[in-house]
């Protein structure tokens, strides 16, 4: 009877592994055919953090998970893509969105504050965009130390507005939590505008503090990129005295060794052997180090 | 009370011959494979996301349980003719509507502590395998006890909504009671909005009716900590017993309609 449970035969059973077999190998060589159409932009399609935390009722967290793993993927996917004009139009409202849905979400106020600064072609270098999400931060949990000392690191490291990153230093230091060394960092910065010291004490103290390994990561790599400025001090030197003996500029560090005046290649702190241009005689990371680019010098 | 708890045993019964069991298990098997996969692509957020994950799957999965499940309830055994072979024992329709509506409570608290017990299982052993310098960056401990405040809110969230399926249940058709529950469960997250409407529109009259609705509505967003425990922050038990205080009297209202409209109605 139709009612009863039917017992198929073997040959139904082999009938369904070769057609999944099948399916799965014309799949492969279709992929090996397939025109594929040229790639488009990435699409944001809501773009307003309110409507954003209205359709996503009860769970805005678990949204803003996926929009933060959106947006590290999206900064990744465009810092390592080969586009001779990178875009990162959209890491700010993904940022926005992420940090709407879930307004104490910390490390997507912290971090993206440090992917927006991040200069071209590492990132957007958009300064604004980065305080302006640290001040969202600070409304959200005023009591927050951390995005004082972060938006005065914007304002000192990548504006170079020593008044402003002292009066961020200063607000964050009132805060009942805020460490001791914040308010003499203030004093330091207004009073060593341009030195290096004072640079290396911020990425010192984010080394220290930094809550999470990606941000003790970019401070290791801020601390690397004011060795490799030593670094380049400490060797224009030798390119000054070779243009004294030849009445130009060397055409590479090998015109160096050669005629003795340095015994190696000169390396940055990554471990890569700097560029030095024949025609200016500058010398700067190569295009390939991870501390590419650095921020144009720090005079004094 | 006897009737009662014998209705209730039959939903439980019922619940678990329809497998409601084995969406868990699946629920469980997602959670722990998500966890690998997720850490690689989170910066770090892996546990604060599993939080997410799992708090927000434990609600999901008890609102769809409760929604379908709560609809069902009633209108099965009248669409089936069952409930007249029910009605002619010993058994009134009062007892029939609360036995059905705690018969899948039981069936939701006891889902619900499975998934509790499977998610505090994923999170020991991120614990037991992260490195002490990773943990200083969580905000709250992986193990923390104070999502238990979370589970709590989200169980009687799912006590009201059941309330609220089996009531539209006693006299709509299940479709239009599903579309008028979620409606329920969406205006009682939308309570801000709701009350504030005033500062974005023109009308004089219609901020009048959102407030009254606003005040009418339960405020289930109050129920709603899953974000701040998984911060770490506090969640005051004042809040919280106000917030359970308010919801029961909204399931009680509902119950007492629900009976008064089943025994009101006409079955033949």
């Amino acid at each position: 009877m139709a009612t009863r449970p039917v017992k198929h035969s073997g040959f139904l059973w082999v009938a369904l592994v070769v057609l999944l077999v099948g399916g799965t190998t014309l799949q492969v060589v279709l992929e090996g055919k397939l025109q594929r159409p040229a790639t488009m932009p990435g699409v944001h399609w809501i773009q307003s953090p309110g409507l954003m935390r209205r359709l996503t009722v009860g769970f805005n967290a678990v949204w803003a998970d996926i929009y933060w793993i959106r947006a590290v993927q999206y900064y990744g996917g465009t810092r390592l893509s080969t586009d001779e004009k990178k875009n990162f139009d959209q890491l700010y409202p993904l940022l926005d969105i992420t940090t709407s849905l879930d307004p104490n979400f910390n490390i997507a106020y912290r971090f993206g504050s440090i992917l927006l600064s991040e200069g071209y072609p590492n990132g957007p270098g958009k300064t604004e965009q980065a305080i302006a999400l640290l001040q969202k931060g600070i409304r959200e949990m005023p009591y927050k130390w951390q995005y004082y000392h972060d938006a005065g690191f914007v304002e000192y490291w990548w504006r170079r507005d020593a008044q402003a990153a002292a009066d961020w230093f200063l607000k964050g230091s009132k805060l009942p939590d805020a460490p001791n060394w914040l308010e003499p960092l203030a004093a330091s910065v207004l009073a060593e505008h341009g030195q290096r010291d004072a640079s290396r004490a911020l990425w010192t103290q984010l080394e220290h503090t930094g809550e999470h390994e990606w941000l003790r990561k970019a401070a290791k790599r801020g601390l690397m990129q004011l060795d490799a400025e030593e670094h380049i001090e400490l060797l224009e030197p030798f390119i000054h005295k070779f243009f004294d003996m030849n009445g130009r500029f060397p055409k590479g560090w090998q015109e160096l060794t050669g005629s003795k005046i340095l015994r190696n290649f000169p390396v940055d702190p990554a471990g890569f052997v700097y560029e030095l241009d024949p025609v200016t005689g500058s010398i700067t990371v190569a295009p390939n180090s991870p501390l590419f680019p650095m921020r144009s010098r720090i005079p004094g | 009370m006897r009737s009662i708890a014998i209705i209730a045993g039959g939903v439980f019964r019922d619940s678990i011959r329809d497998r409601i069991g084995y969406g868990l298990v699946f629920f469980s098997i997602m959670l722990m494979a998500s966890s690998y996969l997720l850490a690689q692509l989170t910066a770090g957020q892996d546990v604060k996301i599993i939080k997410d994950l799992g708090l927000a799957a434990a609600s999901a999965i008890g609102l769809f349980i409760a929604v379908f499940f709560g609809i069902g309830l009633v209108t099965k055994e009248v669409e089936r003719k069952s409930i007249y072979s029910l009605l002619s024992k010993p058994v009134t329709r009062t007892q029939f509507v609360l036995g059905k509506y705690f018969g899948l409570v039981l069936t939701l608290l006891i889902n619900l502590s499975v998934m509790v017990l499977a998610f505090y299982a994923v999170l020991l052993y991120f614990e037991m395998t992260t490195l002490d310098g990773a943990k200083a960056a969580w905000e709250a401990p992986a193990l923390d006890p104070r999502m238990l405040k979370a589970f709590a809110l989200i169980g009687v969230e799912l006590m009201f909504i059941t309330a609220t399926a089996i009531f539209f249940s006693t006299f709509s058709s299940p479709f239009l009671s599903v579309a008028m529950t979620f409606a329920v469960y969406i205006v009682g997250h939308f309570g801000e909005d709701l009350k504030n409407l005033n500062a974005i529109v023109q009308s004089v009259v219609l901020p009048y009716i959102t407030k009254a609705i606003y005040y009418v509505m339960p405020n289930l967003s109050a129920l709603d900590v899953k974000s701040a425990v998984v911060h770490g922050l506090p969640v005051s038990g004042t809040s919280m017993v106000l917030a359970t205080g308010s919801c029961l009297v909204y399931i009680a209202t509902l119950l007492v309609g629900a009976i008064l409209i089943f025994s009101r109605r006409d079955l033949k």
